[in-house]
């Protein structure tokens, strides 16, 4: 689909008709059914599911080139900016809304669900279950070791933090349209990235192989993966995020005035940094 | 709830330039079908949103008929308990995601480029895959009916361990869940986005039409509280999938924690559909009273108290599940607190009335309809907010009286007011004003005949969400029963209402301000209005 400012004023643009959408709504589909069929054991789910993701991909490549193209051709003006910015501090609102639902969940088993089980009350059903955090439940009984703070989640927490640096510099460097110094650190900015991956998948592996710790370890194990989980899993969009920028950098685009990509990017980027810091003191230091 | 044609913008002069009229591109815009998959026009995808509220509104309402018509005697009929448990759960879905929230988009969509003098809404691709994400979720839910097990059953509230052992049909409501929340915020940011930066110059926020008012606030509200709906639903599907013991107390867990998560999302949820009903309302009474809205700017500051006091008062809806005293007395006088900004809506409304020049045209009809049933509602919210009576009726058929007053009175016939109100906006032609009326006044009594009496049987004890009950509650049933079947054939003759009105039947071409005492930029096009409208800002006095 080719864009065009319409007949609009300089002020505002509208696209013309696009069939982005649609593949998208299409891939969605797709992908919800291929995940309850392969939930429920049908045969056929699983490709169903990763042909989803294969048209999710296809979408996102498609829509996101066609949205690069215009902003390569300069169809945005200055309306269209604020625009992008509004609705990316919205988005990533929505994110932080997303994870206080788990870090409420945290909250309330800790706090409320476990003391509880452990009450005078509860003694009857549970006579020997002590209340006490890390905690498995009183019927699961898991014997496990929680994650220490102060090993790998540390050096993660200085990695992200570090991460944080190096994308401000690189910021600057755009905003003195100093191109190799952008690519250069956005570079470091995506490798501490990826070692903070590394890391936490390294973290997992010694969590479920030596120390016992599962996903299906009680409410400690269901509450610990999932918040880091999909901590984890907004690293890696984050990561891609930037992976793009660097190369969209190492093309040519962005300068100090046209740079709104950039921004989301490492808006994104600094929100993932905050949920850690979140999750660091909230999940493994507490 | 629509009443635009698919082809009405095709047969307006302006669209037949927009494909001829400078632009730059050299493409042929798509026509038939494929103009309404790929469109990025608001007006269009408005129409789409319009439409497809109506599809489910009549999904839900055959839902709703099978459950009235099992409870219309005691014993069981034609249903199957657990089909009977499936149809009250997708009614209560189907009806809120897919009825409600969707009309009142697509008025948004529709009305709030013309009432902000933008030429579209801020994304304009992403806007039509808001849209287009909700017939797939309509598949899941609709299709969750057909697979082994059948639908979800639990209710609408999802409640673990109901949800949690329940068969895939609940699973299909869970991506649906996901995929109509990602639908919710992607409309709602594009909604925020173009009242805070497409507004023409001069009108600032204090000069905001209410009806932006209240979307923008809404759009708040949804974009705050779906993402914990979808946290909820994913930890229900790794609870039922991946051994996570969120909702288990045998892990440590608690179902009690899902009640709280779920209902933090769901009772700002009960904003979401009602606060752009309210926005509809505050156009149209001053419109039909021709005088000024009373209030405006505590109009503005009631809806953003409602808003965030709708955040800390979820636990009203858990009075029975062994809340510590102190919470429920707080949340008892927290949501009683409500009815504060409420009632100053209220007022503010009786007053934009006081001592107008009234006339009772249909959308006049149903926002005075509103005002009355809405208030009983509120009311009767009230009741259920005192701790000690809660305990007494929650879970009972007082309850699907209360929520039905302000759901089907109060949002429905907001819609309803809004449909007649700017259908000759949207299609060039006004409706019939006896059609109208019959309507209305159809409406308005089988709505009381179903719902009234559903206090009775509250307070006399009946459950609900049960196939079958006690005979004293019989009377009362049938009465209720026969008021569903009038109701609902009423919205088969407001469809024909729609029809006639897009065939031009009352042959009255609409002017461009059909209201006299209408005000805003939305009357300054003409009708039908034009397929692109505003494409420099107007000037706003
Ligand atoms: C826009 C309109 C409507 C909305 C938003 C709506 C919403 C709801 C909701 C949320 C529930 C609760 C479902 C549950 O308990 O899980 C419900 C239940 C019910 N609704 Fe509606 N409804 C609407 C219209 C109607 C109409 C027109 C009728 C009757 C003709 C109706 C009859 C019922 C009945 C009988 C129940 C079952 C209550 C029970 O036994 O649990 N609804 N509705
Ligand atoms: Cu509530």
């Amino acid at each position: 689909m080719s864009a065009s400012t319409s007949a609009n004023s300089g002020k505002y643009f509208v696209p013309q008709p696009s069939h982005w959408p649609i593949v998208g709504s299409v891939a969605l589909l797709t992908l919800a059914t291929g995940a309850v069929t392969s939930l429920n054991e049908v045969s056929w789910g699983l490709p169903v599911l990763y042909a989803g993701f294969a048209i999710l991909i296809y979408m996102l490549f498609g829509w996101f080139g066609v949205v690069i193209k215009e902003s390569e051709g300069r169809l945005y003006g200055k309306n269209v900016d604020a625009s992008f910015r509004w609705s990316m501090s919205w988005f990533i609102f929505s994110e932080v809304m997303f994870f206080a639902a788990f870090f409420g969940a945290l909250g309330y088993a800790r706090m409320h669900s476990v003391p509880d089980l452990g009450s005078i009350d509860a003694k009857l059903l549970w006579p020997e279950f002590a209340a006490t955090w890390p905690s498995s439940g009183p019927y699961l009984k898991e014997v496990f070791s929680p994650m220490g703070a102060w090993g790998i989640p540390a050096i993660n927490t200085a990695l992200l933090l570090t991460s944080g640096v190096t994308l401000t510099i690189a910021h600057h460097a755009m905003l003195e349209n100093h191109r190799s110094k952008l690519i250069l650190w956005l570079a470091a900015t995506i490798i501490l990235g990826i070692t903070f991956l590394t890391l936490q998948v390294y973290e997992y592996v010694h969590a479920y192989s030596e120390l016992n710790l599962k996903l299906t370890t009680g409410i400690f194990g269901s509450t610990f993966f999932m918040l880091t989980g999909f901590h984890g899993f907004h690293v890696t969009i984050g990561a891609i995020m930037l992976t793009v920028i660097l190369f969209r950098s190492m093309r040519g685009h962005f300068d100090d005035k046209h740079h709104f990509a950039f921004e989301a990017a490492a808006w994104y980027w600094h929100f993932v940094d905050v949920v850690w810091l979140g999750l660091f003191v909230i999940v493994y230091m507490l | 709830m629509a009443s635009v044609p698919h082809g009405a913008p095709h047969t307006t002069p302006a669209h037949g330039d927009h494909t001829h009229d400078g632009h730059d591109d050299h493409h042929h815009l798509p026509t038939g079908l494929m103009r309404y998959v790929t469109t990025t026009n608001h007006k269009d995808i408005g129409s789409m949103y319009l439409w497809f509220s109506f599809a489910m509104f009549i999904s839900g309402g055959i839902m709703a008929l099978l459950i009235r018509a099992e409870l219309f005697q005691p014993g069981l009929q034609i249903l199957e308990p657990e089909r009977f448990n499936q149809l009250t759960t997708l009614h209560g879905i189907v009806m809120i995601f897919g009825a409600i929230m969707p009309a009142f988009v697509g008025f948004a969509n529709w009305m709030l480029p013309l009432q902000l003098g933008a030429p579209d809404m801020a994304f304009a691709r992403m806007n039509n895959w808001s849209f287009w994400l909700l017939p797939p979720a309509a598949i899941l839910l609709i299709g969750s009916f057909f697979v082994p097990g059948g639908a979800a059953a639990g209710g609408w509230t999802l409640y673990p361990p109901l949800s949690i052992q329940a068969g895939m049909g609940m699973d299909m409501m869970i991506f649906a869940v996901h995929i109509m929340g990602a639908s919710s915020i992607m409309g709602s940011i594009n909604i925020i986005t173009t009242i805070l930066n497409l507004r023409t110059p001069g009108m600032t926020m204090m000069r905001l039409p209410m009806f932006a008012w209240t979307w923008l606030i809404t759009a708040f509200l949804l974009i705050a509280s779906m993402p914990v709906l979808a946290g909820a639903v994913t930890m229900l599907l790794t609870d039922r999938h991946f051994g996570t013991t969120f909702f288990n107390a045998a892990g440590g867990g608690d179902p009690v924690m899902f009640q709280h998560i779920f209902w933090f999302f769901g009772h700002p949820e009960v904003y979401i559909i009602a606060l752009p009903a309210f926005g509809v309302i505050s156009q149209i009474i001053p419109a039909f009273s021709r005088k000024p809205l009373f209030g405006y700017a505590s109009m503005v500051y009631a809806t953003a108290s409602i808003a965030i006091l709708s955040f800390i008062v979820w636990a009203h809806h858990m009075y029975t599940t062994g809340l510590p005293m102190a919470g429920q007395i707080y949340f008892m006088y927290a949501t009683m607190l409500i009815a504060v900004p409420t009632a100053c809506k209220i007022f503010n409304w009786l007053a934009t009335m006081w001592r107008g020049s009234i006339t009772l045209e249909t959308p006049m009809l149903f926002c005075l309809g509103f005002l009355f049933l809405f208030t009983l509602g509120g009311f009767t919210g009230l009741v259920l907010a005192l701790t000690p009576v809660d305990i007494q009726l929650q879970d009972t058929y007082y309850v699907v009286a209360h929520f039905h007053y302000v759901m089907v009175a109060g949002a429905l016939f907001s819609a309803f007011a809004a449909v007649y109100y700017w259908s000759p906006k949207w299609t060039g032609w006004m409706y019939e004003e006896k059609l109208g009326k019959i309507h209305f006044w159809w409406s308005l009594i089988a709505f009381n005949v179903t719902f009234f009496p559903m206090h009775f049987l509250g307070l006399a004890g009946m459950p609900r969400r049960i196939p079958d009950y006690n005979m004293q509650f019989t009377e009362w049933n049938m009465v209720a029963s026969i008021g569903a079947f009038a109701f609902g054939t009423a919205q088969i003759f407001f469809l024909v209402i729609v029809f006639r009105t897009i065939a031009g039947k009352s042959g009255i071409r609409a002017p461009a301000k059909p209201w006299d005492g209408a005000e805003g930029l939305e009357w300054t096009v003409p009708s039908p209005a034009p397929y692109h409208t505003f494409e420099t800002p107007p000037a706003f006095k």
